[in-house]
């Protein structure tokens, strides 16, 4: 166990003092004006704000996007991660550097250049296009810059994960006539699980705040492309304080209830010894 | 490892790491990789094909576009836009401003949040750890709100910063603090687990030997973290660079 006694090692209250003064000072404070704010409106305003037919489409659109995108993100980062543990090939290493690009490239450079990419005159979209798959000014975008922008946390969180489980388990499956298929699924599947969901439930959260990205492909058309986090800023830009605080508030608590989720997940993948 | 020394290695140890290892970094798949080659050629080409396509569709090809797009009408555009452009130099100058001193603050609570909890125990620890994660779930169009409604003229203390000619929102300082909301918990979780990995014990024996609190933190504690903080710093800097969402609610 890593504790010590506080008399022996320095530093214990001016550290935690730092800590508690910034999370309150930079966090907390501020998330708590936002609630404030919110509760200054009555009840049925409140209501009228957080729930009407635009609100309503915009929520789900930003949460049905973010399922989809972190569905995809689960798949094609356990894909990813398992090639990248258990073959050797040739640029192993760059392709392994790539898989942090989207942490890297600004969110707003990558709705751009995405919605570039999927016009009708785009790299990709001169192909697409005709075939009637527009991803650009599309809830298929949305998806698509989403996936982008989430895509190294399922990777990351799994690769240890599949990095650390012992072969042993695996050859006594093997020895014991399972097939390769069933020793994934019924061995490996099951220890990556926890990981997974944590990965999953990341992503997931990041979709469902991201905004950078999705405005420049999305086209924001009223009713079928705004996400929740547009109309918090169009109330904004219409000095509708409040209401926006009202609606930050919906987002806030729902991100919360994750967040609590992903923690209780890591409790829970602890057990495997991750 | 065994199948593949075969190929003669020119070291006569027989320990070291072979070349095809050195992607994953933690050296530690390497018995699961011989273990993976035994997949049968379709299953493992195909799967690593799939994991390429995908990597290449999502990342590579949109990577290669913004360069292409960047470069397209020559170099002598791509520097006049940058060098000579007025507004572009500006905006380029307040980002390598704003995203350092963001960085420096989470690099000081990084450190301080990380020393407290993975050395001492102390009630509402858990709660602690769970609170520095709040900004990764929140998202930037309410960091960036948050603060207008805290500083902006309609804001709780908007008034009082008007009257004493401050000016938070809407300029440099409401940037540092949308931004460093936004990338506050990387340094801290990048730190605790190394700190705990690491172990009190130097840090124990460096104080048994008499060493002050700032020796022992300069000559023990900093260089076993410091590969830690370099990564959490980067990551933050990389998210504070990029950052659109709550820059551009806080500061339009």
């Amino acid at each position: 166990m890593s504790t010590v006694n506080r008399r022996i090692l320095p530093g214990f209250s001016l550290s935690l003092g730092y800590a508690v003064f910034s999370l309150s000072a930079l966090v907390l404070i501020p998330l708590a004006a936002c609630f404030l704010k919110a509760a200054s409106l009555t009840w049925s305003e409140f209501w009228a704000a957080v729930w009407n037919e635009r609100a309503r489409s915009a929520y789900a659109l930003t949460f049905g996007a973010s399922l989809a995108a972190a569905v995809a993100n689960a798949a094609l980062g356990l894909l990813v991660a398992w090639v990248l543990v258990r073959y050797s090939f040739p640029l192993k290493r760059l392709f392994d550097a790539l898989v942090d690009v989207p942490f890297a490239l600004p969110t707003a450079v990558a709705g751009l250049v995405y919605s570039s990419l999927y016009a009708p005159n785009g790299w990709l979209g001169q192909y697409l296009v005709p075939w009637g798959i527009e991803a650009t000014y599309s809830r298929l975008g949305i998806v698509l810059v989403l996936t982008f922008t989430g895509f190294p946390f399922v990777v990351r969180t799994v690769q240890p994960v599949l990095e650390g489980l012992d072969a042993d388990v695996e050859e006594a499956a093997l020895l014991l006539g399972a097939t390769r298929w069933q020793t994934f699924r019924r061995v490996l599947l099951p220890a990556l699980t926890p990981s997974l969901l944590t990965g999953f439930a990341l992503a997931f959260a990041r979709a469902l705040g991201e905004y950078g990205s999705v405005i420049f492909i999305s086209g924001n058309k009223r009713g079928e492309t705004v996400i929740a986090p547009v109309l918090i800023v169009r109330r904004l830009e219409a000095f509708g304080y409040a209401e926006a605080a009202a609606i930050a508030g919906v987002l806030l608590v729902t991100s919360f209830l994750l967040l609590a989720c992903i923690n209780l997940l890591e409790r829970w993948g602890r057990r495997y010894g991750a | 490892m065994g199948l593949k020394t075969t190929t003669p290695v020119p070291v006569p140890v027989p320990v070291p790491v072979p070349d095809s290892e050195p992607g994953t970094g933690t050296g530690t798949g390497r018995e699961q990789d011989r273990w993976g080659q035994n997949d049968p050629p379709l299953v493992r080409w195909g799967l690593t094909l799939a994991a390429m396509a995908v990597v290449f569709v999502l990342i590579v090809i949109p990577v290669v576009n913004v360069f292409s797009q960047a470069l397209a009408q020559g170099l002598g555009t791509y520097w006049q836009t940058i060098v000579l452009d007025a507004d572009t130099r500006a905006a380029i100058r307040l980002t390598l401003t704003v995203a350092p001193i963001a960085v420096v603050l989470n690099v000081l609570f990084g450190v301080s949040a990380a020393w407290a909890i993975a050395r001492f125990r102390f009630p509402g620890r858990t709660l602690l750890v769970t609170l520095i994660d709040l900004p990764f779930s929140v998202s930037p169009v309410v960091a960036g709100l948050v603060f207008v409604l805290l500083f902006g003229l309609q804001g709780y203390f908007g008034p009082w910063l008007r009257d004493h000619g401050f000016k938070i929102i809407f300029a440099t300082p409401g940037l540092v603090l949308a931004t460093a909301f936004v990338t506050f918990p990387f340094v801290a979780r990048e730190l605790i687990p190394v700190m705990e990995a690491v172990g009190p014990e130097e840090e124990l024996a460096a104080v048994n030997l008499g060493a002050s609190g700032w020796q022992m933190f300069r000559r023990v504690t900093l260089p076993n973290i410091k590969w830690g903080v370099l990564y959490g710093v980067i990551l933050c800097n990389a998210r504070a660079m990029g950052e659109f969402g709550a820059v551009s609610v806080s500061a339009q």
